[in-house]
């Protein structure tokens, strides 16, 4: 027999945590959250490391201690959780299946919110050709090896990638008492927040290579050495540059991917330059009462712009629930222009109520001096936005007043594209 | 430790595990020696996994005769030995016209070889049932007994089977020498110290050349390792309903297209030398030369799908290159089995018979065994259940309830029989190829942490003790500092 609930929430981080509560609060009465891990928090529990919580608390927190406001509240209006409980099934008609060691359970929701989070992308991704030992491993995992079970995973790391985890686990490695011989990326730039790199790197005296990439892995039972290489402009490997560096370890942080199997299988369309699935401006996605947040849809930098969007799905989830949703309305289409790569939402509803809309993009190249963002339809710039900078490791967020959108947009019928100039 | 058996195998691969399972059916004390910590770890488990339909070796060959009758076997060994395989028949598509003449070619020689059911199809019909093939297809030969199997479950369950059945393996034990009186054999060195047997079976694959030296027959014969390296996709990336070959060439039967027995789509072989029999890493070049051979096929392949590369080693023999299985004149109580390269896996089942075969013929009185029981279940596997039968499963022990790897849904209850099997999986990959843990899209990102967990726990040893495949491949080497 199915239980049933009002608005169900896959995933127990931020982005879940967040849309759970305002379910709640929005007036959804039964509101669960399953968690495959065995505690609340998402990624969170591992990010040990400051710089949670800018936006929303004005505080520069540990992970664990931004996590932990959210859980507190969702205690407190008394959220159901199940842990250590997975969900393999999602149907287009809300029925969930997830299994745990208490046996195997079906679910009826009135709304479902997608907040599973992302994965790593890894070494057969990018394709490091050389032997198959122990010692290879993505940085997420370490992260979690290091900071949750309490395991040093080596001893001279090689890290591949200048994203944010790669370097704040270079520092935390060290921390340990790790010997992190250097950190190489394949892009000319930074792919991480300039801050990591400062406060990472910079005053651990961590070596940073761009235009260089891991040509081979060696070794048979663990890693012995990694050669690098530099790439040129048009990232194509560079012969006679090659370097032996020995180490035992090499750790991966070459990006990261929504986690969207189960979106897939409720049929949810998904959209190809995000990884995630297509949203509104509600986080809702195409089948009627699944709503979607967090690092599931496209991968944010900094977390409580997930809390924002859990927010605001948990919210639209609790009032789909209830009967109480506004029947899908003309929606204008949000498309990445110029210089973009890519634009959540998708598309923005042409009757819309309240609520600020939040548009996240990233735009495609280094921009150091004031970008304009603007929207247009083809011809027109239809808004327009600036700001002081622009790259492609951060994330930027423009905050619209809903009225302000409905006035400009009133004529419009086509899409509206983003572009950075 | 019992050092006496009536016979002891070399070598734990296809061929020496479906030999220790055939004999497990007698009376006699059968000992397996494997130097690797597992079964079938190369090339007995990386390779292109079909079981071919034998059209190709030469009419006349043992290559010939053993593969078209190793084909029969498996159509009925893999059910019974609970081996994963799907029976889809293979292709061999010939793009354009110049291509066309070596469809009959093959279809000529496979009528020599009394291969079933092969006709040629037109390249028209054909795009219909696969609707991604290159559209320059002009014609396939079409062979319906041809299937794909699990190599290393086929490995597996033969070894299983045969332990349930009585047979010992040791691992980490390798081959050194025979022991000679006159000349017969009648026993072996290991590092682990010396057996004594009435029987020898070389089966040592990519090392039997060395084998059959150390019996002091066959010096001209070598192996010369090359490399074969595979691509491995996303099922849900692209999707192919077919065994797809290009036509051969000098070199081999060229790069594949395929399906595999779990959904998944391979491509490969490369052709590329290897440095030695244990190189198996991959390259640059032959990476490229897996993708650009499979897009002639399909030319829609997109390689940022791909979600796992592997190499194996081809144990090419440096003479006529058909198979060699014999019972030496020279020396007695030893059966010599060398140069079993493809379609060595599909021949299998008939090349250990034939050994049994030639032992029967050198004197030996097989008496049955009455508790002889030839069927395998395999374990439960929680993916490729439905809805009613997972519950069922969750119910019947809490431990199916906990997926541990969640792209392929692997529960700790299947980690746990793995450790606990016959053939014990003591290292994370050993459980890798037993469950298929960590072979999907994360490639282990989310259950490295608790596999090591659950093996500590279940092998009683400290975290820090777990492997990746054996000593030396340790995953943490120490706790963090303040705990
Ligand atoms: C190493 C690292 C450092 C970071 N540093 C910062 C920083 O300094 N400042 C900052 O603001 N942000 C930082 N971030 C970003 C921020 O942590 C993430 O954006 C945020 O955690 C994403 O939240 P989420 O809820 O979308 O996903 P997650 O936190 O990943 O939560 C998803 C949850 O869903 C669960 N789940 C998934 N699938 C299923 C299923 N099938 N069944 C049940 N449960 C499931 C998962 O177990 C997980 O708990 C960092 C991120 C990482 C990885
Ligand atoms: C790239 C590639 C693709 C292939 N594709 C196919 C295909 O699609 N279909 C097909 O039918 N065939 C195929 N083959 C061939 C097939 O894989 C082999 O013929 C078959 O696996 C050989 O099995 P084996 O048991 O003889 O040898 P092996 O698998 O090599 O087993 C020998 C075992 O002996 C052990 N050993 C060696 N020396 C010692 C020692 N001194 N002491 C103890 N143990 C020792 C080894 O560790 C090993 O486990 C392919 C091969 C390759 C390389």
């Amino acid at each position: 027999m199915a239980l049933t609930y009002d608005v169900i929430i896959i995933g127990a981080g931020p982005a879940g945590l967040a849309a759970a509560i305002e379910a709640k609060k929005t007036g959804a009465q039964r509101v669960l959250i399953i968690e495959r891990n065995n505690e609340p928090g998402g990624i969170l529990t591992q990010c040990i490391h400051n710089g949670f919580g800018s936006v929303i608390f004005k505080k520069d927190l540990p992970g664990p201690s931004y996590a932990h406001n959210f859980i507190t509240q969702a205690r407190e209006v008394e959220i159901e959780m199940l842990f250590d409980t997975m969900v393999i099934d999602i149907t287009p008609n809300r029925s969930i299946y997830a299994t745990s060691k208490n046996g195997f359970m079906e679910f009826q929701a009135g709304a479902i919110v997608l907040a599973m989070g992302c994965r790593e992308r890894t070494r057969s991704q990018i394709r490091i050709p050389g032997t198959r030992p122990a010692g290879v491993f993505t940085a997420g995992m370490v992260q979690r090896m290091v900071n949750i079970e309490n395991l040093m995973p080596g001893k001279n790391f090689v890290i591949l990638g200048s994203g944010d985890i790669g370097m704040i686990m270079a520092r935390r490695l060290t921390l340990e008492g790790a010997n992190v011989i250097k950190v190489v990326e394949l892009m000319p730039y930074l792919t991480g927040l300039r801050r990591n790199y400062v406060q990472c790197l910079q005053d651990f005296n961590i070596p940073l290579e761009l235009s260089t990439t891991i040509k081979t892995i060696n070794g048979n039972n663990r890693v012995e050495s990694v050669e690098t290489l530099k790439v040129d402009e048009s990232l194509k490997q560079i012969p006679g540059t090659e370097q032996i560096i020995p180490c035992d370890s090499v750790l991966l942080s070459v990006g990261l991917i929504p986690e969207n199997e189960l979106s897939k299988k409720a049929g949810v369309i998904l959209d190809p330059l995000t990884g995630g699935p297509e949203v509104d401006e509600k986080m809702a996605t195409n089948i009627p009462g699944i709503f979607a947040a967090g690092n599931a849809v496209t991968i944010y930098d900094l977390v409580d712009y997930v809390s924002e969007a859990g927010f605001t799905a948990g919210r639209n989830a609790a009032l789909f629930a209830s009967g109480n949703t506004i029947s899908p309305a003309d929606t204008i289409k949000i498309l990445p222009g110029e210089n973009v790569r890519t634009v959540v939402p998708q598309a923005i509803n042409k009757q819309l109520s309240g609520n600020q809309v939040l548009i996240e993009l990233r735009v495609t190249k280094d921009f150091p001096s004031p970008v304009k963002i603007e929207l247009t339809d083809g011809d027109n710039v239809v808004l327009a936005f600036r700001e002081k900078y622009a790259r492609p490791a951060e994330m930027i967020t423009l905050k619209i007043n809903p009225e302000l959108f409905m006035e400009k947009t009133a004529g419009i019928s086509g899409a509206l594209k983003v572009r950075a100039l | 430790m019992k050092t006496n058996y009536d016979v002891i195998i070399i070598g734990s691969g296809i061929v020496g595990s479906l030999i220790a399972r055939y004999l497990s059916r007698y009376e006699l004390s059968v000992l397996v020696v494997e130097k690797q910590a597992d079964v079938g770890m190369c090339p007995s488990s990386a390779n292109s996994a079909i079981i071919h339909a034998g059209y190709d070796p030469k009419p006349g060959s043992v290559k010939a005769a053993m593969n078209a009758e190793g084909n029969k076997i498996w159509h009925t060994l893999a059910p019974e030995l609970g081996i994963m395989h799907k029976k889809t028949g293979s292709c061999v598509a010939a793009l354009g016209e110049e291509e066309l003449p070596v469809l009959n070619e093959l279809l000529e020689n496979g009528k020599a070889n009394k291969i079933p059911g092969l006709e040629i199809i037109s390249g028209k019909d054909f795009i219909k049932k696969e609707p991604l093939i290159n559209p320059l297809v002009s014609g396939v030969l079409w062979a319906p007994t041809a299937m794909v199997i699990d190599p290393f479950g086929a490995v597996l369950a033969a070894a299983e089977n045969a332990v349930t059945n009585g047979v010992e393996y040791l691992f980490e034990t390798e081959f050194t020498g025979f022991i000679f009186n006159d000349n017969t054999i009648t026993g072996i060195h290991t590092n682990k110290g010396d057996f004594s047997c009435r029987w020898a079976i070389n089966a040592a694959g990519l090392y039997s050349d060395e084998v059959a030296h150390k019996a002091g027959i066959r010096k001209g014969f070598k192996i010369i390792p090359r490399k074969g390296g595979y691509l491995v996709f996303d099922a849900a990336k692209f999707q192919i309903n077919n065994v797809l070959f290009p036509v051969p060439s000098g070199l081999g039967k060229g790069t594949l297209v395929s399906v595999t027995t779990h959904g998944n789509i391979l491509i490969g072989p490369d052709n590329e030398p290897a440095s030695g029999k244990e190189d198996t890493s991959t390259t640059a070049s032959g990476m490229a030369a897996i993708i650009s051979g499979a897009k002639k096929l399909i030319p829609t392949i997109d390689e940022r799908n791909a979600i796992a590369m592997y190499e194996g080693i081809r144990a090419k023999g440096n003479g006529d290159r058909d198979f060699i299985i014999e019972r030496p004149d020279e020396i007695n109580a030893f059966i010599n089995i060398c140069g079993i390269e493809s379609p060595g896996f599909a021949s299998a089942p008939a090349i250990a018979l034939k050994a049994v075969e030639l032992m029967k013929e050198g004197g030996e009185n097989f008496k049955d065994k009455k508790s002889w029981n030839p069927v395998r279940k395999p374990f439960p596997h929680f993916h490729r259940m439905n809805m009613e039968e997972k519950a069922a499963l969750v119910k019947q022990n809490p431990a199916y309830g906990r997926i541990v790897c969640r792209c392929e849904e692997v529960t700790e209850g299947e980690i746990i029989d793995a450790i606990h099997s016959p053939i014990p999986a003591r290292t994370y990959d050993g459980i890798k190829r037993r469950t298929w843990l960590g072979t999907g899209r994360c490639q282990g990102a989310f259950d490295y942490p608790r596999v090591i967990q659950i093996l500590a726990r279940e092998l009683g040893i400290d975290e820090t003790e777990v492997t990746k495949k054996g000593k030396g491949s340790e995953l943490a080497f120490r706790r963090t500092k303040w705990l």
